[in-house]
């Protein structure tokens, strides 16, 4: 049962099969068994998630349910929950019980979804491996040496284990879509703008994005029809009108225009990487899609800039933690001066404090114009490849990650080479444009995802030919085979 | 280019962040590999591209000047480390 999609789990719900709060309580039990092992968890909300349950279970009595109604979700710990720990991987919030819920977290409650706790996510979204959370590292449920992927490392694992049906996750630079890659599970990063950011402690406020991780591109679609849309709370965020991203899913893939970057079918990709996208390539062939050729010439450069873009943006935004208001404050500050620096320099940890370091020199005087206005111009060639590419092209196929997930401890030591495994998935959030990974294969026993990428709004389109390759080949189903811990499994 | 440690120095303070004395070159190290790294930028020729800030070069929207929000500062207050009769406590600031 645990491991359903949502779409069937609203099936069996409807049908009485089971009951939310039986559902709820078994996922609760495989927490409390599988957790400790895998630390996907920061935060477990046993009370509050039965009590939401009940609420589910009488709202679908009365008929009144919806497709999320009863489904149990983790929600990544960046999203503000109210009079709930909110300490989005770090030290500094260790103490911070939200005053209020998110837009996405309010907008699944009222959809009757079921919140189980909050996951475990790099400090402040800070890192693709889980390894900079205050929390400590979260263990890949498919090999427990192994690191999630991250930032969304938590939500990925808790998805991937079964120890939830979705999760939320944000990606800023690739952290959605990378997590999904290394757990075998299907992520979506909308359009920037698509949905509010509202109540999402802010990292890269031009770049950040929330979205679903799931076990299908259908129960993304599902879980975009509740959290996407227009919200006064986030002034960046898109006035449009509602959509329902399941409307599309069954479309045929016939004469689906689908481009092949020339720069990342190279010899620096991992050849066993290739040959499974080119697999994926045949399967989406035989459905119909026709695929060629392009250029992004750019995307070599979308590392330097987001690494200048980025930090300029977190070290403005993280200036709002300075130990008054809330958050950690050191003890006995001589002054006011005092007070900022060893506050911040105690709550922050390693990865955090240098991209803070990084983003002030790039806005101080002297240095503006070479590394902030150089960043914000390169954005553009960026994004006029993508423009360029989306003439002759419906969407983008590509690696989302040079290779499966790599071993705790691996990368972590070196900033410089933990930052290049985001190669194919930067320039996506720099161009503010809707991508998502899914599935496409195994290699050495390790899931390995496939990125597309389309034009601004066209998650529909993404959706559509993600559920199309999912129900052509069961990639998206595969499950890690070893157990995480050796106590025995019992079934819900 | 190599920070030196006052480099580092200066650009924590600008930041209000406390590194300690026997991190900072450390500190200085990474932190020019990551500008070395950045620097990949200057090779290429941008004097005919102009800066882009937002995805969609959108303009901030604006809404009536209305009272939207009621006043919940002792609710907020609460997970404040220290404050007294509604305010927010720092060391003296002026003597």
């Amino acid at each position: 049962m645990l491991s359903k999609t949502v779409a069937e789990l609203a099936t069996a719900l409807s049908q009485k099969e089971i009951s939310a709060r039986e559902l709820t309580q078994a996922y609760l039990d495989r927490i409390g068994r599988l957790n400790p092992a895998l630390n996907a968890y920061v935060t477990i909300t046993a009370d509050k998630a039965l009590a939401q349950a009940d609420l589910a279970d009488a709202r679908i009595s009365r008929g009144e349910a919806g497709p999320l109604t009863g489904i149990p979700i983790a929600h990544k710990d960046i999203f503000c929950t109210r009079d709930v720990l909110t300490a989005c991987g770090s030290h500094m919030l260790h103490n911070f019980i939200a005053p209020y819920d998110a837009c996405v977290v309010e907008r699944l409650e009222q959809a009757g979804a079921i919140m189980l706790g909050k996951t475990n996510m790099d400090e402040f979204a800070m890192g693709s491996s889980n390894e900079t959370s205050w929390f400590g590292p979260v263990r890949n449920p498919w090999d427990p040496e192994r690191v999630p992927g991250g930032s969304s490392g938590g939500s990925a694992a808790a998805v991937a284990a079964d120890l939830c049906a979705m999760a939320t996750g944000t990606d800023t630079g690739g952290s959605i879509r990378q997590p999904a890659s290394f757990c075998g599970i299907t992520g979506l990063k909308p359009t920037y703008g698509r949905v509010s950011r509202w109540g999402m402690i802010a990292f890269a406020s031009s770049l950040d994005q929330a979205g679903p991780l799931t076990k299908s591109a259908e129960d993304a679609a599902l879980m975009m029809n509740a959290i996407a849309g227009t919200d006064v709370r986030d002034s960046t965020c898109l006035d449009l009108p509602a959509e329902d991203f399941t409307a599309q899913l069954n479309q045929p893939l016939t004469g689906v225009r689908i481009g092949l970057p020339r720069e990342h079918f190279t010899k620096d990709l991992n050849p066993s990487v290739q040959s499974i996208l080119q697999n994926a390539v045949r399967k989406l062939e035989s459905l119909g899609a026709t695929f060629k050729e392009i250029s992004l010439p750019n995307n070599y450069l979308s590392v330097p800039a987001y690494y200048v873009i980025a930090p300029a943006e977190a070290s403005s935004n993280l200036s709002r933690f300075d130990g008054v208001r809330y958050g950690h404050r050191c003890a006995n500050p001589a002054n006011l001066e005092d007070l900022y620096k060893r506050s911040r320099g105690e709550g922050f940890g390693d990865e955090v404090k240098r991209r803070i370091m990084v983003g002030t020199y790039a806005l101080s005087a002297g240095y503006y114009d070479a590394y902030y206005i150089k960043a914000q111009k390169i954005r553009r060639l960026i994004k006029d490849d993508f423009d360029q590419a989306f003439k002759d092209v419906d969407l983008i196929l590509g690696p989302t990650s040079p290779h499966t997930a790599f071993k705790l401890g691996e990368k972590v030591s070196d900033p410089v080479t933990m930052y290049l495994e985001d190669i194919y998935t930067i320039a996506v959030n720099l161009a503010g444009l809707p991508g998502m990974s899914l599935p496409a294969g195994i290699l050495d026993g390790l899931p390995i995802g496939m990125q597309l990428v389309g034009p601004a709004l066209s998650e529909s389109r993404l959706l559509n030919v993600a559920h199309q390759f999912q129900l052509n080949t069961d990639w998206h189903a595969k499950r890690p085979a070893a157990p995480v811990v050796s106590s025995p499994e019992v079934s819900a | 280019m190599a920070l030196s440690k006052n480099d580092v120095e200066k650009i924590a303070h600008l930041a209000r962040l406390q590194i300690n004395d026997a991190d900072a070159s450390e500190v200085g190290q990474r932190i020019s590999n990551i500008l070395e790294m950045i620097d990949q930028m200057q090779n290429v020729d941008t004097s005919e591209v102009s800066p882009m800030a937002h995805p969609f070069d959108a303009v901030q929207r604006l809404r009536p000047d209305l009272v939207t929000e009621k006043n919940q500062r002792d609710y907020y207050q609460k997970i404040a480390p220290a404050t007294q009769d509604g305010l927010y406590l720092v060391p003296r600031v002026i003597e």
